[in-house]
């Protein structure tokens, strides 16, 4: 029986009633930040970068180059090069800072929009164009450079990672934070309103599962903002599910570098998964085929513009690391080889055979499927000759 | 030699499995004390632990989205899903993922998953609980659909469906659990996974036929026997691929053909096996395709069930239709 009074109203939201909004982009939000939008590093009572300049310079050079790869990639599908393309512009930090923290046996598990995990875990950016190109659905190995094909089925892989590190747990691949492993699964503010990443975290809470559950908070999932996915901080979900959720600031490379390690040693440890979310934004539209002024503020953006993950990076190395122009010359000139390597590359990827679609179905395949490629190839053959 | 029921002949062979690799894992709702509400898993968690035999939360699309990344990391996960009414939450992970990963990785990546699924009615269950989704799966690219009819062939194929490297959705027919036979192990399968079975040998007409469909095909071959008629029985075993050899040369044979399954009529596999029988045996068949089938309406409460499922007489119905052209 309720102990509430008679007719006390119940604790219950109205469905007109405004929800607890997430704060706007003028408001102060609480993270971890290590580094400001103006580029001074500050400190935080739990987490300390411990990297030296070389290693911020580094990230400077990751951020800056998988920008230059994104926006060749934007260009290859304006040019019809592409048949869409997924931007990360925005996101470099949490990406790069983020992965940059994983050991080589660390597993990771990409939406499809990782451009710059995929940089700091070796894959060739080229590869990533085939997906968007119509030349295949994935070109790499996962297992080359422990990165996972991009899943597009929102929230999908969450769970693949979860069972990938109840894996590594039977391995008896963890239980010491620096030679240990686990893994990492990227997914989106939109993906926390799915099924799969709720039971992800149920699954990674009740087996202890080495994993991290790495969110880019980036505001929208296409013209739908976090209000609609959420009324409390993201990160705050986790504590329903029994394991910590941080929140960083996500345009803040140093911080989420710092974050995502204490994650990832926690889990590598064996003491379970994390729930780190990343406050970032996407400048850019959801894809190449979006567009974000039928339902965003100009404004807006130009807001988080000032909060640039590069810049600040760039006004930290010159007012406090005294590093000169030359070295930023050099990344741009990099960048642009890069970009042109990658042009090329996109150019002169492949078309698949005409009965390639045939191949992998299964590893042993049918008598039914053999029979309907050979059909096709005769069928095909009949035109041969013909004008 | 050992009397086995077809429950018991899935549950060695999983045991056989488990013994065989160290990377089979078993997982599912209530599979571990329990031994699964079915017993199909019972007393394999004592033996092989709870990192093996995982009893999971109670979340279909968990389930198998976590089998894809165990397979991911080399395991060959077996997951069980409870009743056939509660595969559809992870109808997503199954058609999206599981079916798909290696076509998308180019062959990179293989997808040992086995997907167990108590599946048909009869056994006076309330909704949900009796369903036949087969055709569900057989539709779909990159994955294998097998049934077992009797308990030797519930021995063997799920140790092949195991071993393939490709995933296979595994349909035990629950109402045939009880059903036994003798079983020697020491005497290798007969058939390879993805061939049927000619149960019984007649001419006069076939009858196609799989799970739990198999014993009442036999049962209206013995009556249709003592009214001189000759019936073969076909246990297809293999719904995707079809083992269209074997089907053809019945049809061949006997040159008219009735399809039986409890899966509703429309766009069932009797569809299929009427199509394909069509077009390579045209010249055979004295007769079209016949099908019984269960009806194109959700699974009825159960104390329906007897008129919508097909039963020995509207077997029999069917191959009077048949023989009368």
């Amino acid at each position: 029986m309720s102990e509430s009074m008679p007719g006390s109203a119940p604790e219950v939201f109205a469905p007109h009633e405004a929800p607890v909004s997430p704060p706007q982009a003028s408001e102060e939000v609480e993270f971890v930040q290590l580094l400001t939008p103006e580029g001074e590093r500050v400190e935080h009572p739990d987490y300390s970068f411990d990297l030296d300049d070389e290693a911020i310079k580094g990230f400077y050079r990751d951020m800056t180059l998988v920008r230059r790869i994104d926006t060749e990639a934007t260009a290859l599908q304006r040019q019809g090069e592409l048949g869409l393309w997924a931007s990360l512009l925005g996101q470099e930090a949490a990406q790069v800072g983020s992965a940059r923290s994983l050991n080589s046996k660390d597993m990771v598990f990409p939406t499809y929009r990782e451009h710059g995990v995929a940089w700091c875990q070796g894959v060739d950016p080229l590869r990533l164009l085939g997906l968007f190109r119509g030349v295949d659905q994935g070109g790499w190995d996962p297992k080359d450079n422990n990165f996972h094909l991009y899943t597009i089925v929102i929230g999908a892989q969450t769970l693949h990672a979860t069972g990938y590190a109840m894996g590594q747990q039977r391995d008896h691949a963890i239980g010491d934070a620096e030679n240990g492993e686990c893994t990492i699964a990227y997914f989106g503010d939109g993906a926390s309103s799915q099924g799969d990443v709720n039971e992800a975290f149920i699954w990674a809470s009740v087996f202890n599962a080495p994993v991290v559950f790495f969110c880019q908070n980036n505001q929208w999932a296409i013209s739908e903002p976090i209000d609609r996915q959420t009324r409390i901080p993201l990160y705050q979900r986790a504590a329903g599910f029994g394991f910590p959720g941080i929140r960083v600031d996500g345009n803040d490379v140093l911080a989420t570098y710092a974050v995502t390690q204490q994650a990832t040693k926690r889990a590598r440890e064996g003491s379970g998964p994390t729930l780190v979310e990343a406050y970032t934004y996407r400048m850019g539209a959801h894809t190449t085929s979006d567009d974000p002024t039928k339902y965003r503020l100009s404004e807006d953006l130009e807001h988080w513009k000032l909060k640039d993950p590069i810049q600040r990076v760039r006004a930290y190395l010159t007012r406090s690391a005294g590093v000169d122009q030359d070295f930023f010359g050099e990344v741009d000139a990099e960048a642009d080889k890069i970009a042109a390597e990658l042009r090329a590359g996109c150019l002169s990827l492949p078309n698949p055979e005409l009965t390639d679609f045939f191949q992998h179905v299964y590893v042993e395949e049918t008598p039914q499927l053999a029979e309907q490629r050979e059909q096709f190839a005769a069928y095909a053959a009949s035109f041969e000759g013909e004008g | 030699m050992t009397k086995i029921t077809l429950g018991k002949g899935i549950n060695a062979g999983l045991r056989a499995a488990m013994e065989a690799d160290p990377k089979v894992v078993v997982m599912g709702e209530d599979i571990g004390k329990l031994g699964g509400v079915f017993r199909v898993t019972e007393g394999l968690q004592k033996d092989f632990g709870e990192d093996r035999v995982i009893d999971t939360p109670l979340a279909e699309s968990g389930i198998i989205g976590t089998a894809v990344g165990l397979a991911l990391r080399g395991y060959r996960p077996v997951c069980e899903i409870q009743f056939d009414g509660f595969v559809f939450p992870a109808y997503d992970q199954i058609i999206s993922q599981v079916a798909k990963m290696h076509y998308r990785s180019m062959g990179r990546i293989k997808m040992p998953v086995v997907i167990r699924i108590p599946y048909g009615g009869g056994i006076g269950a309330v909704e949900h609980h009796s369903e036949s989704p087969e055709t569900l799966f057989a539709h779909v690219p990159g994955l294998k659909v097998v049934s077992c009819g009797d308990p030797v062939d519930a021995y063997w194929m799920i140790q092949q469906a195991i071993a393939s490297d490709d995933p296979v959705i595994f349909f035990e027919p629950k109402r045939r659990y009880h059903e036994k036979a003798e079983l020697d192990e020491s005497v290798p399968p007969a058939l390879p996974l993805h061939q049927a079975k000619v149960v019984r040998s007649g001419t006069d007409a076939t009858l196609f036929c799989y799970g739990p469909m198999v014993k009442t095909c036999v049962q209206a071959a013995e009556a249709a026997a003592e009214d001189g008629r000759q019936l073969e029985v076909v246990d297809l075993r293999t719904i995707s691929p079809l083992d269209l050899a074997t089907i053809f040369a019945s049809v061949r044979k006997t040159r008219r053909a009735v399809v039986v399954h409890e899966a509703p009529y429309t766009l069932g596999p009797g569809s299929e096996i009427a199509a394909r029988v069509t077009e390579e045996c045209f010249y055979h068949l004295e007769a079209p395709v016949l099908r019984v089938t269960g009806y194109d309406t959700p699974y009825p409460p159960s104390r329906m069930e007897e008129e919508y499922l097909p039963d020995l007489d509207r077997v029999l119905d069917g191959v009077d239709r048949v023989m009368e052209y």
